[in-house]
């Protein structure tokens, strides 16, 4: 079995789009609900950091398998600005969009694991895991 | 039975126990049971998701809108679950930022602890408390080999962290200068130097220093900017300002500060203190210069020590025990 998919973000819709495939490969994997909803509200919020920040980027989605584990992987880059102070996105209550936007915290929270690589000027990838327990 | 088995068990029972009868005895219960939730870290979505996976087995026919229904609702609960652990991860760096300044307020309190001296023929008082947990506020004496004692009150204007980092550079400059101490002009023409070259633009410090010499029984002075103090003369038994001149440190490098000289007879007293005491404010107002000469004045027949408690303890009540600038106020009498 080799579940995938690769959105491009350049709009509003790809966002949906690529939160509609994260439902589906979740739903598939066997996630209960809450984490559905979960891990759709995390590709939401790195979708939507590329739509606003990058301007396009893509968002690809698999499955993933570690020491008979079964989980989600989400990988969001794009070539982009870049974060200039990660540490900085990575705080609590910084969001530099002003709107009640979660930010990247949130994002890890929701999920299990959790990294992010960016260059100013070159561009940022975010990688993410939820594990079905 | 795990945890999340019990947890479902539990408030199963208790929504059947209300589905049964609407008692306010249940939903107490159930009060009771979302404190035990919070506590446990539960999120919101997962406590929608809880209810909804009982109520799908208390009802296995749920029409299929409603199904729908709770789907959005658990995901219109996720951006709270987001705000939630937000909140729950601020509020534990804020407990860790408190015990910070805990820390450094502790430190500053062993770095400015100033013990009174004893002098010969003469009685002390002082008192300084803080308005938050770090003061802007400053007093130190230093007491030489000849038993001439010094005096320093000073004030940054501002408050918190950034007055009391400033304060701690007052204080190492002035342990490193110690052969000035006998000049107050001096030892303000220094310090206005360092604040001038050190100290951002618009944080002032205003200062008051002083030297009491017993073998003379003479107090010379100094004042940059501080608010000024009071010299009361027992034999008349008036209390008179303690003006000096001389501009607050750090406004311009060149500056030069008088130095005035005050001899002390018997029960005479020189007042020092911070614009805390003096811009108290009570109900009606700002408290005037004269109501703290009356205050003085009302407590005058106890030792220095017991005067400045007092005055501190009346002007705190004045204003509802809410302390708005740092108060700091220092009393010299001479003893017959």
């Amino acid at each position: 079995m080799n579940i995938q998919s690769c959105v491009e973000v350049r709009n509003e819709w790809d966002i949906v789009k690529a939160r509609q495939s994260g439902r589906n490969i979740a739903k598939e994997l066997g996630f209960g609900t809450v984490d559905q909803a979960r891990i759709t509200t995390a590709i939401s919020e790195l979708a939507r950091n590329i739509y606003l920040y990058a301007g396009n980027g893509e968002v690809a989605i698999e499955r993933v398998e570690n020491g008979g584990k079964l989980g989600l992987k989400i990988e969001a880059s794009d070539s982009g600005p870049g974060i200039k102070d990660i540490r900085k996105v990575m705080e609590d209550g910084f969001t530099t969009s002003g709107g009640l936007g979660a930010g990247l915290p949130g994002v890890k929270r929701l999920m299990d694991e959790f990294t992010i690589d960016s260059k100013e000027n070159e561009g940022t990838i975010i990688t993410s895991i939820k594990w079905l327990r | 039975m795990d945890d999340r088995d019990l947890q479902y068990q539990k408030y199963k029972s208790i929504l059947e126990n209300y589905l049964q009868e609407q008692s306010e005895q249940t939903l107490y219960k159930g009060q009771q049971f979302s404190r035990k939730m919070i506590e446990q870290k539960i999120s919101p979505e997962e406590a929608v998701s809880l209810h909804v996976s009982v109520l799908e087995e208390l009802f296995p026919d749920i029409p299929q809108p409603l199904k729908n229904s709770y789907d959005f609702l658990l995901e219109m609960m996720i951006g709270y679950g987001f705000a939630y652990r937000e909140h729950q991860s601020l509020r534990s760096r804020q407990q860790q930022l408190e015990s910070e300044i805990e820390i450094a307020a502790n430190m500053q309190q062993t770095l400015l602890a100033g013990d009174k001296p004893d002098v010969n023929g003469l009685d002390i008082g002082a008192i300084s408390k803080p308005a938050q947990k770090m003061s802007g506020d400053y007093y130190h004496f230093v007491q030489d080999e000849n038993n001439c004692m010094s005096v320093a009150i000073a004030d940054v204007i501002g408050k918190g962290i950034p007055a009391a980092l400033c304060m701690s550079m007052i204080k190492y400059t002035m342990d490193s200068a110690p052969e000035q101490r006998m000049q107050p002009g001096a030892v303000l023409e220094n310090l206005n130097r360092v604040v001038e070259q050190n100290v951002d633009p618009n944080m002032f410090i205003t200062m008051f220093y002083g030297l009491y010499d017993p073998r003379v029984h003479s107090f010379y002075y100094a004042g940059a900017g501080h608010e000024p103090g009071f010299f009361y003369d027992a034999e008349k038994d008036e209390f008179e300002e303690l003006f000096t001149k001389g501009l607050v440190l750090g406004v311009s490098k060149k500056t030069s500060y008088q130095e005035y000289q005050r001899v002390l007879h018997g029960n005479d007293m020189v007042i020092m203190l911070s614009d805390g005491v003096t811009e108290c404010r009570s109900s009606d107002g700002f408290i005037e210069r004269d109501e703290i000469v009356a205050m003085i004045r009302k407590y005058i027949h106890l030792s220095a020590q017991e005067i400045v408690d007092e005055v501190y303890r009346e002007l705190e009540r004045l204003q509802e025990f809410e302390l708005r600038d740092d108060f700091t106020l220092v009393i010299l009498r001479r003893e017959v």
